[in-house]
């Protein structure tokens, strides 16, 4: 990403910067997604690569690859399996113990490793903690670009180069970023910001295993424990089905359990704009947002909240938004599916009441 | 002990206006600041200072009004600043950055041998995250992102031990210096500058570097020329040329309008119904 503080406000034609392929770097073929895998789970965002990843191998005619690397246990060739269920032709699977924790220095070392002996076209990773870590080392050492938090992937047909839309500018605009004259072109992704496919256990594909030196005691780094967050205390936002959420237009912490209200019948969890968050009427961690977490859930409540873009880009990808608002011009009313002009304080204890009755009517009926 | 802190001048983005009609940013008058997620990379250099002494050094590439954000560190106490400006960067994406950058803490090493690199988790203009590892990469440090506490540090043994944030937890890291952190947001809270501490910074001499005086061996890797990323399109969020369904009743009660919702949405939308099986229960408690 262009992190001078002025870039240009009238697109600037790519093409005048060495746009063509040097030969060599034409040689790079396939569409890669780095699989994050730790602590014997893998993170849904490599899922929901593999299904963006998929479009994009099928645009090029490439082949679509899962990268998994950790610990030689037990649980890691599974997920080779299910890379190829979620849409992968082929696994490279590199296993040693110094990967066992994510640490900067092997992981970097691995995985450009693996891209200079394979040259993929496309790399991406999730952009989490871990991947938007590794992700800047491994450009870095690549010397190739990257492109963060993207919202959009596409390819151009013209060239075959990938187009990685991201929001720029406070998220008030947004901008497309493509990679010249080097390769491989990477990006990391948010969570939730592309749908998950639907695996297909029945697909095959090919695991090459990648043989690893790293010798422990060169690594300079150790970690030395590892604190799990309190579970059962954390939201979890990112994969709820139904999300009730409140704004500035709560006006009060009080006037907030009528949110925790409404979500407590339906089984939602809470959500907040940055407003309400800013107030501590909510924790941090239920912000939704460009500057929070990415929602897509079946069902999505906001009430006193206008749709500010920063917001929006957060949630717009939720099934079904019901937006509460007293402003009849809020632009909420403009991507929501329905909306109720009305004051949130007398409209929460409404719908709360109805669900409630609607759930019990429908028990009685099963 | 020697601590550098790249910090960033970025337009105060919440104030940055789009213009209705022809989508153009709108800049005018939009104050810079120094980008929020250094302050907290800032704080926490001066509190190692405050207890293991030593220098900071600030260190920040832009244009020359840029200034103003490295005087504003060294009014909260940083001992050196060193603007790194040159047209000649303009137009550097991340990988660009983290080369200029690199090149002059090799420099500033020269003269006085850097322990710790400090960074903000992100920019609020780029928000890329890349420039510290990038950094990191170059001067082949070893790399700590997303740091929310320091732990310890023994000068002697030259070891840092740190939580990290990770998914899911939180790794307790130890690692030998120099090394290069990227500090989280909240870790601590800024302390506050005097008005003599202002008038001091004021006065205080401020080094400018050019591309020479930063030694970039390879001025093509700089700038705009360095950047393997271009921008090929800006452009507004596309308008959904969906409206919403606006529920209305005759009485315009909120039990009537709640009643209605609440028909309309499990009548249309009939997969709802298979989640809210699943999650909840009618007597309100989440399954
Ligand atoms: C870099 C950057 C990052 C940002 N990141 C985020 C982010 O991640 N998440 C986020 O949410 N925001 C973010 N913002 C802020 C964003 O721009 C908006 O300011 C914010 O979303 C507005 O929150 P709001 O809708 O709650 O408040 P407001 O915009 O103030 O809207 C309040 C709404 O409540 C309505 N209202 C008032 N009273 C009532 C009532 N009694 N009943 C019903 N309705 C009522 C009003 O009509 C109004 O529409 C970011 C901004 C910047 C610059
Ligand atoms: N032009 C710059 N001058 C000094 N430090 C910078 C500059 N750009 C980025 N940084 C540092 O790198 C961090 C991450 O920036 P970014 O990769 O743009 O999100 C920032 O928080 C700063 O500490």
């Amino acid at each position: 990403m262009t992190s001078a503080p002025t870039p240009p406000a009238a697109p600037r034609p790519a093409g005048r910067r060495a746009a063509k392929l040097d030969e060599r770097l034409a040689g790079y073929k396939g569409v890669w997604v780095f699989v994050e895998y730790e602590r014997g789970q893998v993170h849904p965002v490599s899922w929901e690569l593999l299904g963006e990843g998929r479009k994009l191998a099928d645009a090029l005619k490439v082949e679509l690859a899962a990268v998994l690397l950790g610990p030689p246990d037990g649980a890691i060739r599974g997920f080779c399996d299910k890379a190829i269920h979620y849409g992968a032709d082929l696994c490279y699977l590199a296993c040693h113990a110094a990967l066992k924790d994510y640490r900067n220095a092997p992981y970097t070392s691995v995985l450009t490793e693996l891209v200079n002996r394979y040259c993929p076209e496309i790399l991406l990773l999730g952009a989490t903690t871990l991947g938007r870590d590794l992700a800047g080392s491994v450009a870095t050492t690549l010397r190739t670009g990257l492109t963060a938090d993207c919202t959009g992937l596409a390819i151009d047909p013209e060239n075959r180069g990938l187009a990685a839309t991201r929001p720029t500018f406070g998220g008030s605009l947004l901008c497309t970023i493509v990679t010249l004259n080097y390769r491989p072109q990477m990006a990391t992704i948010r969570p939730r910001v592309m749908a998950t496919p639907s695996p297909d256990p029945d697909r095959v594909g090919r695991v090459i295993e990648h043989p690893v030196t790293l010798v422990e005691d060169s690594i300079i780094t150790k970690v030395l424990e590892f604190v799990p967050d309190d579970r059962s205390a954390e939201a979890n936002l990112p994969f709820a089905d139904i999300i009730v959420s409140g704004g500035r237009g709560m006006k009060r912490q009080e006037n907030f359990r009528l949110i925790h209200d409404l979500a407590r019948v339906l089984g939602a969890e809470v959500g907040a704009s940055r407003p309400a968050v800013q107030a501590g009427w909510v924790g941090a961690d239920r912000q939704v947002g460009q500057s929070g977490k990415t929602v897509r859930p079946r069902l999505y409540i906001a009430a006193g909240i206008s749709g500010a873009v920063q917001h929006r880009v957060g949630m717009d990808k939720s099934d079904v938004i019901v937006a509460i608002n007293e402003d009849a011009g809020a632009p909420i009313f403009d991507f929501a599916h329905y909306g109720i002009v009305g004051n949130a304080m007398t409209i929460l204890p409404a719908l709360t009441q109805a669900f409630t009755e609607h759930l019990r009517t429908r028990k009685r009926a099963c | 002990m020697h601590i550098v802190v790249c910090i960033k001048q970025v337009p105060d983005s919440a104030q940055i206006r789009v213009h209705p009609v022809t989508n153009t940013i709108m800049r005018q008058g939009v104050p810079a600041i120094v980008n929020p997620y250094d302050l907290y990379a800032l704080e926490e250099a001066l509190r190692l200072k405050d207890c293991y002494r030593g220098r900071i050094t600030v260190l920040c590439m832009g244009p020359p009004q840029a200034e103003a954000a490295l005087r504003k560190a060294l009014a909260f106490g940083a001992d050196d600043a060193i603007l790194l400006t040159d047209r000649a960067f303009a137009g550097a994406d991340t990988l660009a950055t983290s080369y200029a950058l690199a090149a002059a803490i090799r420099q500033i090493h020269k003269g006085l041998p850097v322990d710790l690199v400090f960074a903000g988790k992100q920019t609020i203009d780029g928000d890329t995250a890349q420039v510290g590892p990038g950094i990191a990469s170059r001067l082949d440090m070893q790399l700590l992102t997303y740091v929310s506490k320091i732990v310890s540090l023994d000068l002697d043994a030259r070891e840092i031990v740190v939580h990290r944030r990770s998914e899911g937890g939180v790794q307790v890291l130890q690692t030998r210096l120099p090394a290069l952190i990227t500090v989280l947001e909240g870790i601590n809270e800024m302390r506050f500058a005097t008005l003599t501490d202002m008038f001091r910074a004021e006065r205080h001499p401020l080094t400018t570097w050019n591309k020479d005086d930063a030694h970039i061996e390879d001025p093509t890797k700089i700038g705009l020329k360095g950047s393997p990323t271009a921008v090929s399109k800006v452009f507004a969020p596309s308008p959904t040329n969906r409206r919403a369904e606006l529920i209305e009743t005759q009485s315009g009660q909120p039990a009537d309008l709640a009643a209605t919702l609440v028909a309309k949405l499990f009548s249309q939308r009939p997969e709802l119904a298979l989640s809210l099986k699943s999650s909840s229960t009618p007597d309100g408690r989440s399954a």
